[in-house]
């Protein structure tokens, strides 16, 4: 039983309180919308009530980039080493740093970030976890504005881990990070008992410098801007799935792994005035939307009929009932841009490679803060929740 | 995607928007069932509610089969699952539903081996792969499931399996519906009908409600023109003053259902004299359980379960949720005390769920296109 | 749980032909046919797919004129408004 019911009552008084009528003459009961409008009010000031977390163990949950992950970091780590720096939860941290001897007020602004990679299977086509690790770790630094420099990579090794798998991953991550142009200068190696790590986990921090004057983050997101996604989503999370076997489901898809600095460094060059960028990784692009909205405190309206999908990660999702807007990229970035500047930042990332099938995917409006709509292709409209649980365990 | 996108186009579903707004009398107002959990999920998936005028309110039945599962036997397959010597499989929607002591989610973190299959097959080879493990299958759905669950026994028959069992939990929706039919507590002018349950049972088990009880019912497929357009039938039967069945499902769904599919569930499968049902209470011949000739692959007989009887919790609406005398938000503890992450009852806990379908997709300001339409199309 | 999805038979496992390969936009499945052995379905048919089994073929007339009706319903629309249109211009 989740721990401590007694937020059930409280719950239950909350409700027969705004049941009372305000006028002890009574008022006539309200319309049906109105009612329903209060009910709706209510639950919106529950969301944002402080987050605790109900439960007394850690379930898959709390590691699927939904809700229950964001609960967890808010309650206990942020909790716990609350600071200015931690705030604003991005990917990436942005550090002032003084530099002695020069000009008092200059200081160098650097991005620093670390992840840790659990991914299973290891190897999976378009890639393996070396790449994942080099990878996710260069475009938290890239879209924070960071031009990423240095990487650390810390081994925790199973016994019983095959020496050429270990190679194997080493020699992926010297090519992406020759590919990424950063450098891996430093790490560290653990082995545990058989049975205790599954073969391999990777832990990276990177630190990259900040030289454009601009500040990124969701929290800058207002309502006229342009909400813009790289390329199709949910390839990532869908090949992983796959790769596991357990479904006996074939199908032509390859992780989209791949370093975003470039594609970053082209768009902020066309468009300085970028508000925001995030990579699309656990939760999907739903989860940076609804980060947007609860950050920015702004509404988020987006089409369906907009969203870059593939044809096969399509039928995996619907053979499955999941949703492929929760599904995990690895190479793929939103953007919140100024709404006139929109045209621009596509054009930018539609002449990178990586950014073939760039597209705008909806906006940022005043109307109903808080909340993420998703207009589908049928014509109505639905709201897109943060995660709840987890469909996908373990895709990076 | 064939069969699924011209089915989701949007100006075919503002034709019929206008269709069915035409055909509202002024000053009545009209409420339909949809009984299946699937249709309340592609309702509100889709935002299907825009199209429709003021007039006409869906009411969201007791169609889901994870939703009907009293905590009780919930408890049950957790004490199967605690067994040292079980691997416990499931389908997905099951993992989060709560017992009285936690859910199989719950239960997975603490450390019981629990496995989410997708298919009951999955399940076989689980138990084929773990020879000294007996692998218990958490069989639930209505008639649609049971054939594959029945499927799968008579495969493991065959094969001579010793190590796999089913937790039979499958239920029947004719009683379900009849329960409906007979609460004071509620008016309708007809029914959505099942979809996929009925490319088992056929329309044939419908024709009751429109005999005994005047009501038209349209079966209806599961993308959301199918169901704009079942609504539109239901509007022409009600103007016309019909009630009958129809199949507007008829692509998928043969009138005389699927015999290979009822003869495998007769072989392996009897009704229960009663179950217990959240919400609707013990309604007689509802459910299924293993034959004797099967006994071998019935967890129930092969392991005992507590078999004690539950109450859902005090705060918990989920019975008249589902019986549609309360909208998801006129629960009390909707969306504050029961959420998705921290469900009091079932309704909250199935994707097909009203209360999961409308706090995960419908909980915002309605932008009613049907009216706009309507609007847009008179002088 | 009432999930069903519409694929395309794609081939029957020679082996086990209670067995076929199915295709949903690109991707393949095996997925068990023993309930339509009545009438089992040959590569190039489309199948209602749920937990893993064949439960019913989709029978492409009928769909053909549900989207008849469909289409009909949008002409007639269409051409309502474009009388109603018409009759504004005065």
């Amino acid at each position: 039983m989740t721990a401590g019911s007694g937020w059930i009552d409280e719950a239950l008084r909350e409700h027969d309180h705004s049941q009372r009528p305000e006028n002890p003459a009574g008022r006539p009961s309200l319309p049906v919308t109105d009612r329903e409008q209060q009910v709706l009010d209510r639950i919106d000031r529950a969301r944002r009530r402080h987050p605790r977390v109900r439960e007394e163990r850690i379930t898959m949950s709390h590691g699927a980039g939904g809700k229950a992950t964001h609960t967890l970091i808010e309650a206990v780590f942020l909790d716990a080493f609350r600071n200015p720096l931690l705030e604003p939860l991005e990917d990436a941290a942005e550090l002032r740093v003084p530099v002695p001897g020069a000009v008092p007020g200059v200081a160098a602004r650097l991005a620093l970030t670390t992840d840790s990679y659990v991914v299973s299977p290891l190897f999976f086509p378009g890639g393996n976890i070396g790449d994942l690790a080099v990878n996710g770790t260069v475009n938290d630094l890239s879209v924070s504005g960071a031009t990423p420099l240095y990487l650390t990579a810390g081994f925790i090794l199973e016994e019983g881990f095959p020496v050429a798998d270990l190679t194997r991953v080493a020699a992926s991550m010297r090519e992406a990070a020759a590919a990424a142009g950063v450098h891996i200068v430093t790490g560290d190696t653990k082995v545990v008992q058989r049975g205790k790590a599954d073969g391999c986990y990777v832990n990276t921090a990177g630190v990259g410098v900040i030289s454009r004057d601009a500040s990124f983050g969701v929290a800058y997101a207002r309502p006229g801007d342009a909400i813009i996604v790289s390329g199709p989503i949910g390839d990532h999370g869908i090949t992983i799935m796959l790769a596991r076997g357990e479904l006996d489901i074939e199908a032509d898809v390859v992780s989209d792994t791949a370093p975003l600095n470039g594609l970053i460094a082209a768009l902020l060059d066309a468009v300085p005035g970028v508000r925001a960028m995030r990579d699309a990784t656990r939760g999907g692009v739903a989860t940076i939307l609804n980060e947007i909205a609860r950050a920015a405190d702004v509404g988020v309206l987006v089409s369906e009929d907009a969203i870059p999908v593939r044809d096969e990660v399509r039928g995996a999702c619907e053979l499955l009932g999941i949703d492929p807007m929760y599904v995990a990229c690895e190479g793929r970035m939103v953007a919140v841009v100024p709404g006139e500047d929109a045209d621009a930042a596509v054009r930018a990332l539609r002449g990178h490679p990586l950014g073939a099938e760039a597209a705008v995917i909806g906006h940022v409006l005043a109307d109903q803060p808080g909340i993420v709509r998703l207009k589908t292709s049928f014509g109505g409209t639905r709201i897109v929740d943060l995660l709840v649980g987890d469909p996908l365990p373990r895709i990076c | 995607m064939r069969f699924v996108d011209e089915f989701r186009d949007a100006d075919k579903a503002h034709a019929l928007a206008a269709k069915i707004a035409a055909l509202c009398e002024p000053g009545r107002s009209y409420k339909f069932m949809e009984v299946c959990g699937g249709h309340t999920h592609t309702i509100y998936k889709h935002g299907l509610e825009d199209y429709l005028p003021e007039a006409i309110t869906l009411v969201h039945g007791p169609g889901c089969p994870v939703c009907v599962i009293p905590m009780g036997r919930v408890d049950d397959a957790m004490h199967l699952a605690s067994r040292p010597d079980v691997i416990m499989t499931s389908f997905g929607d099951m993992m989060r539903v709560p017992g009285s002591q936690g859910s199989f989610f719950d239960a997975k973190a603490a450390g019981t081996d629990i496995r989410m299959v997708y298919s009951p097959l999955d399940s076989l080879k689980i138990a084929r792969q773990n020879p000294d493990r007996q692998v218990v299958f958490m069989a639930i759905g209505f008639e649609t499931t049971a054939p594959s669950t029945a499927m799968t026994m008579l495969r493991a028959f065959s094969e001579g399996l010793t190590n796999f069992s089913v937790f039979c939990n499958h239920v029947t929706i004719i009683p379900a519906i009849k329960a409906i039919l007979d609460s004071p507590d509620l008016r309708l002018d007809g029914f959505i009908g099942p979809g996929h349950v009925s490319t088992v049972i056929g329309c044939r088990p419908y024709e009751f409600i429109a005999r005994d009880y005047r009501k038209p019912v349209v079966v209806a497929g599961f993308e959301p023109l199918d169901i704009l357009q079942s609504i539109y039938m239901l509007m022409l039967q009600l103007s016309s003053g019909r009630s009958e069945i129809e199949n507007q499902y008829s692509r998928v769904v043969p009138w005389d259902g699927n015999v290979v599919a009822l003869k495998a569930i007769g072989e392996t499968m009897e009704l229960r004299p009663y179950f217990e049902w959240r919400g609707l209470g013990f309604i007689s011949h509802s459910a299924l359980r293993v034959r004797e000739k099967y006994a071998a692959m019935d967890a129930e007989r092969l392991f005992s379960v507590p078999g004690v009887r539950v109450a859902d919790p005090k705060a918990c609406q989920c019975g008249e949720v589902l019986k549609g005398v309360l909208k998801p938000w006129e629960c009390k503890v909707f969306g504050t005390a029961c959420t998705p992450e921290t469900p009091i009852g079932t309704c909250m806990v199935s994707p097909e769920g009203a209360c999961a379908a409308y706090y995960n997709y419908g909980r915002m300001n309605r932008n009613r296109v049907a009216e706009a339409v309507v609007q847009a199309a008179r002088p | 749980m009432c999930l069903g999805i519409p694929g395309e038979v794609v081939e029957i496992h020679p082996e086990q032909p209670d067995l076929a390969k199915v295709n949903v936009s690109g991707v393949k499945r095996l997925i068990n046919i023993g309930l339509l052995s009545d009438d089992p379905p040959k590569p190039g048919e489309w199948v209602l797919i749920h937990v893993g089994f064949a439960l019913s073929k989709i029978d492409e007339a009928e769909a053909a004129a549900a989207m008849a009706f469909l289409e009909g319903i949008g002409q007639a629309y269409e051409d309502e408004i474009a009388a109603l249109r018409g009759s504004l211009i005065e």
